[in-house]
Order: structure tokens, then sequence, then C-alpha cells
């Protein structure tokens, strides 16, 4: 593995193969009783937050603490950039606390390249602007396959607003990476122009649904109705929310994940979200355990050098 | 004090302005260019009475010899951003890359949008800088886009041409405005093309590349679409139009047909523009940060074209430098800008190296067209004018080291970089400057 963890794109297949067995063995330790294990005893591990989040956030920490870190957060409205620290200075004091790794997120993209070619920690990405969530891709690779055995010839739907969301890019990376064929379904002004090949593209949700093994809703975000994207909620609901009408569409064994946080009866309805064929919670421990993987792994990668 | 009296030897002479192009001796007397003598015979300068005596010669055998280069398009960031660039850094970077003349723009703080702050420009150019400093000044108050600024004292005091770069004016009636009135004074309305608000939040050119980084991208269409404006309302005022950065093939072609319909529309382009594409920006490089953003292959190629065929009239520099911190953060925070006149001149004779535009084409564009756009008395080799000359050695490489430039920016997307062709001695005045490092 390489130093750091700041996108999918730069990761091969079997790194990401790696990542998700050494993940299974660690989704075994959080189904003990006890489950923290002494691995990184004596690491210290800084989560640098720059924009609001709690789920990645806790499940980072909680990965962290697991594998027996010391970790510390610096979260922004309490630190010095509110003073006008440059993110470079921010970050190179972090450096000479002597973490060992940074995990970072950030409202721009790319500031975790910028970051990893300025300090020795390991840098691992916990999302940056609209660009990428490797570990979120890692999660969900993970979580369908537990459900489904082999990503390679699933088909796999992502709807809603891939323009904009740093989750559907990196499991873009990532399930092409894996041989999964991949569909976007979602309106014209939410899809991105230009895509890898192979992709399909829908605008009509039921025949985007036709045979689909596994349906990746996105999380709609409100303010970008205001901007034109899309004029209502109840409009995008009726055109592109999940319920279990649609659902029927897809195949009968399908599974349907969401990154969260739900917005329920806009994106998905809470039949669907809390039915038998929603993963959504499962995506959440398997998070822990995926973080812990990537954390091992980058770790195993300085002890070597 | 300028050397009184000079001769530069055996150069291959290149002056547009004269259809001049051979090799020959220029004799220059107390900053003036004294006369050109070619090697036919004709003259010689020994036999005059200037030259009986001993006088310094420059060998220039096997180098050419231009008239200075104008540079339409700088920031020299004074007043206001003096830790990016002042009027003396700014002028040394210009003389060291071959440019005796620079046109700066206005979106200085305060914006020189006066006569007094015109005034204060040209008195610190001439205290501080080593060449020719000719001011642009706003189109509109503070470049607000919504009272005209004050052309006619501006003009007065020495301003050469009006734009609102950086700050493009998007109320069309306001562009309308400025195109009239500056009819008076015969100025050029230096457009920077940008649609605001579909350009959006984005950072770089809108393509393959931006979604492969996931920065949000400018779409070319933000600048054709007020290219196209611009040149309607050209047309409908007969006002005199340059489009300042042209960086898509779209806006080569409505400029080339706007010139077919007899529209008085003048253009220029940068070197970074048919140089380098979007993907310079991969890896999060600030330094390849600007705007007009980077393009396509496709738009180089329409560029060069239109170099070609003479639609676009100009090659400028836009020289955009930034301070080192500025342009080391967040790609989204980073200003946009390329400090461009140290490497203008060697990124330029590429073109003519692989044959898009001939040697005397280039004159053309940094010396000759730059003069007859802004009205400066420049860019020629005419006796009697100030001895403003530039010796280029089309052979001489060097590698392109950021921490050399005499510019306090040192944002280039071209460290590491081999270019052929440099400027080894620049005169500005009949006062001679050698190329550093």
């Amino acid at each position: 593995m390489q130093k750091d963890l700041v996108s999918i794109s730069e990761i091969s297949k079997d790194d990401i193969e790696l990542i998700l067995d050494t993940a299974s063995s660690f989704r075994d330790v959080l189904r003990r009783d006890i489950k923290k294990v002494p691995t990184l005893r004596g690491k210290t591990v800084v989560n640098l937050f720059f924009e609001p989040s709690t789920r990645t956030r806790t499940s980072f920490e909680l990965a962290e603490k697991r594998l027996s870190t010391d970790v510390f957060n610096f979260s922004v409205p309490t630190s010095s950039v509110v003073k006008g620290e440059s993110l470079l200075d921010t970050v190179r004091t972090i450096q000479s606390y002597g973490a060992d790794y940074i995990v970072i997120r950030h409202s721009a993209s790319g500031v975790p390249h910028f970051i990893a070619q300025n300090v020795d920690a390991s840098v691992i990405n916990a999302g940056d602007g609209i660009n990428e969530h490797p570990t979120q891709a890692l999660l969900d690779a993970f979580t369908i396959r537990e459900r489904k055995k082999d990503i390679k010839g699933l088909e796999i739907a992502l709807v809603g607003d891939i323009v904009h969301s740093r989750v559907a890019r990196s499991n873009i990376l990532c399930l092409l990476k894996l041989g999964a064929n991949l569909r976007l379904i979602g309106p014209p002004t939410l899809i991105p122009n230009t895509l890898p090949e192979g992709i399909r593209v829908f605008h009509d949700m039921d025949e985007g649904l036709k045979g689909v093994d596994v349906i990746m809703m996105l999380r709609i975000q409100m303010e970008r109705m205001g901007k034109g994207f899309f004029p209502s909620t109840r409009e995008y609901f009726k055109l592109w929310g999940i319920n279990c009408e649609r659902l029927s569409i897809a195949r009968k064994d399908a599974i349907v994940m969401h990154p969260g946080p739900m917005n329920r009866g806009i994106e998905i309805s809470s039949e669907v979200a809390d039915g038998a064929q929603s993963v959504i919670l499962d995506q959440v421990t398997n998070g822990i355990a995926v973080r812990m993987a990537v954390l091992y792994l980058l770790g195993g990668s300085r002890n070597a050098e | 004090m300028p050397n009184s009296a000079f001769i530069i030897k055996n150069g291959f002479i290149i002056d547009p302005s004269q259809n001049i192009e051979g090799v020959g001796d220029l004799l220059v007397e107390n900053g003036k260019i004294a006369g050109i003598y070619f090697k036919n015979g004709k003259k010689d300068p020994k036999k005059n009475g200037a030259a009986n005596k001993e006088i310094k010669t420059i060998d220039a055998s096997g180098r050419y010899v231009l008239p200075g280069l104008i540079d339409m398009h700088v920031h020299l960031r004074e007043p206001g951003f003096e830790h990016k660039e002042n009027i003396n850094t700014g002028t040394r970077a210009a003389v060291n890359g071959g440019f005796t003349s620079v046109c700066c723009m206005p979106n200085t703080d305060p914006v020189n949008d006066n006569a007094t702050v015109t005034s204060y420009i040209i008195k610190k150019a001439r205290e501080q800088g080593i060449c020719n400093v000719y001011p642009i000044g706003a189109i509109t108050k503070a470049q607000k886009g919504e009272e005209l600024a004050e052309f006619g004292m501006m003009r007065e005091a020495g301003c050469i041409g009006f734009s609102d770069d950086g700050h493009p004016v998007t109320n069309s009636l306001m562009m309308r405005r400025a195109l009239e009135y500056s009819k008076i004074f015969d100025s050029p309305i230096i457009s920077h093309c940008e649609d605001l608000l579909l350009a959006d939040s984005g950072v770089m050119n809108e393509g393959a590349v931006s979604s492969m980084l996931g920065l949000k991208g400018i779409p070319s269409g933000a600048e054709d679409i007020m290219v196209a404006r611009d040149i309607l309302l050209a047309k409908l005022t007969g006002g005199r139009l340059h489009i300042a950065h042209v960086s898509t093939k779209c806006s080569v072609a409505l400029i080339r047909r706007a010139k077919e319909q007899g529209i008085r529309v003048t253009a220029e382009t940068c070197p970074h523009y048919f140089t380098i594409t979007d993907k310079a920006v991969i890896g999060y490089n600030t330094s390849a940060k600007v705007n007009p953003p980077l393009r396509t292959e496709e738009d180089i190629e329409a560029i060069k074209e239109g170099l070609r065929d003479g639609t676009i009239d100009v090659i400028a520099t836009d020289h955009a430098p930034h301070h080192k911190d500025e342009k080391l953060q967040e790609f989204d925070k980073a200003p946009s800008g390329i400090s461009g006149l140290e490497t203008a001149l060697g990124l330029s004779l590429a073109l003519v190296r692989n044959g898009v535009i001939s040697m005397k084409q280039l004159a053309e564009k940094m010396c000759l067209n730059p003069s007859l756009i802004t009205g400066v008395r420049a860019g020629n080799l005419k006796q009697g004018s100030d001895a403003d000359i530039v010796i280029i050695d089309q052979d001489a490489e060097f590698t392109v080291d950021a921490d050399k430039l005499l510019s306090k920016g040192k944002n280039t997307p071209f460290c590491g970089v081999k270019l052929k062709g440099l400027p080894v001695i620049t005169i500005v005045k009949g006062n001679i400057y050698e190329r550093q490092h």
C-alpha cells in the first residue's frame, strides 16, 4: 500500500481487494464482546474536519479507538483556522504534534492531495469537495460483497445527485475497477457530461431499475433546489425517489443502499429504508471495519519503510 | 544616461512597420534609432559622421533584432498589491522577457478608474520602472459595472485603453455605452469575456479533466457567449473592441466571422493558451489555475490557426503575478493567474520553429499590432523612434526556474520546461539590459 489513501482513482484493484479482505477480519473483531485490539498502540491519529460531519467522523474515531491509537479531533470552529491560519500552517502544526495519520475532510476538492504532498504522516481522505470519499466507496463495496459475493458482472444503479456527490464519484471508480456494470439514474442537471466509458445513463427511473442487483440512493441536498437543478422535492420524489412499487421493478433479490443521512420521503420512502432489502445499517457497521483495515494497511507500509 | 551611440551589427533585422527583413546594422544615438544599414552595400554607417568616432558595437550575428516587444496585457499590481508585484519588479521582469513597453490593467487597489491613480502609476513608473508603462483605465467606477469611469480625464492622464479585466461588464447596456463613449478618443475597449453567472463557481475548464479531478468546471460557453455579445455590441455601436486572452475554439471562429463582416474587433491570446491544456491542472496544480482556464488540444489548434491567419492580432502575457503563499492553498481558494513576462518569448518562438507563424508574424503580434491597437508610440525601428530594441538568440536554450524569475510572481506552470529562444539583450530608450539567468 502507498503512504496515503487520497482517492480511489489512485489505488489498484489489488489494493482495493486487499483492503476488503482485511476488513473482513476486522468485521469479525467487531462481532466480539471485547471489540478492541492493540494493533496500532502508540500511534497517533488526528481527525481534521473542516466540514461538519457526524457519521464519518464517528466511524473513523471508533475505528481508530478499536485499533488502540491515540486520537485527537481537530475541528474547525475551535481552531486557529478561524483566526486566519493557512491550511498549510495548520497541517504542519499537526505534523509537529507527531501525528502518524491525518484523517481529513474539506469542502475543497484536492485538499487531501495537497496535504499528502506536504506532510510525512499518512493522509486519509474522509471526503474532499465534490471529488472523492474513498472509504465510503470501500465500505459500500464491502457491503455489496457481503451480500452478493462477487461484484464482477453485477448490475448496479446509482440514483440521484451524481454531479455533486463525492460518494458517487468514488463508488463509480471503485465499482468499475471491481468489474460491475454501472448505470446512473437522475435528472440531466445532476448527471456529469463526461463519464468513463461503458456507463449507462437513465433519466427514467423505472427504465433504469430493470434487472438491477444493487440500488445506491444518494442524498439530495436541499440547497440545490434554489439553483435550478430540480424544481421541487415532491417532483423529485415522484420522478426519482424510491418506494416499494419502484423497488419491485428491480431484481427480486436487489439490495438498497444509502450513504446517509437520508431524507425520508424525498429520495427514499420509509418502507424501503426500513424494509427487508435495505442494507443501510450494515453499511454503517461495515464502515468501521473498512476504516480499521485502511489504518492498519497504511500503518503497515509505514512500518516497512 | 543612455550610451550616447552604439551600433548593433550583423543582426537579422525585422520591423514589420517598415516591411524590413534582412541582415544589417542598426545605429542608435542618444536613445533614438539613428538608422538601419543593410549589408547589400547601400549605406555603411562607418562612413556616417556619427560613426566616425570609435563607437560601442554589439555583435548580433546570427541573431534576430526586433523592435522591443509590447505586452498590452499585464498586471503590475501597484498600487495595492505590492506583495505580488510592483512597478519596479514588474518592469524588470518585462525587460528580462524582451518587452520594452507594457500596458497595465486597472484592477489595483484603488482601482485605476480616475486620473489621479493613472498619474500615480505613470509617476511611479518614471521613478522606479525600467521600461515604458502605459496604464489601462477601468471601464466602470471601481470595476463594479455600474457607472462609466472618467475616460476623458484618464485618457488625458495617459491611459491608452479601458478594461474591466478580471471583473467583466455583465450589464450589456453598460458595455454598449462604453463602446459608444470611447469612440471620441478612439481608445479600445478591452473585454475580458466571461459570463460570470454561467461560469458560476468553476475553477478550471469544464470537461473530462475537471470531471476526473472533481473540480467545478467553467464551460467554454462562458467565454463564447460574451465574445458573441461584445462583437454584436461593437457592430451596433461602431466602437473599437479588443478581446482579451482568447482561449476557446469558438471565440476564434466568432472573431474571424466578425472581422470578415468588417466589425472593428481585434483580439489577443496568451502563450499558455497555445501551449498547454487543462491536463496541466492534474495533481491540483495551482500554478496552472488561470482565468480564462486552460482548455483542450482542440482549442489550442484553433488558436494556432487564428494566429496563423491573422484572426488573433496579438500575443500578450496576461502576466498575473501572485505571492507564493497565495498559490500554496486549496485549489478552490488559490487566485487565478500565471506569471508570464519571462517565458512568453520562448513559448512564442516555439510557434515559429513549428511553422505555425513566421518570425515576421511574431514581430507583428508582439510589436506592431499592439502599438496599432493601443496607439502607443513604440513597436517600430523607424528613424527617430525611441531605441526600444530586442536582440533574440533563437537557439539559446534555458530551463524555466521559477525561483530565478525577476518577477515577484513565481507562479508558472512551465517550471522545469526547457524553452528555446532568449531575448539576450533588451534595449529601452538606448539603455542596454542583458538577460539575467
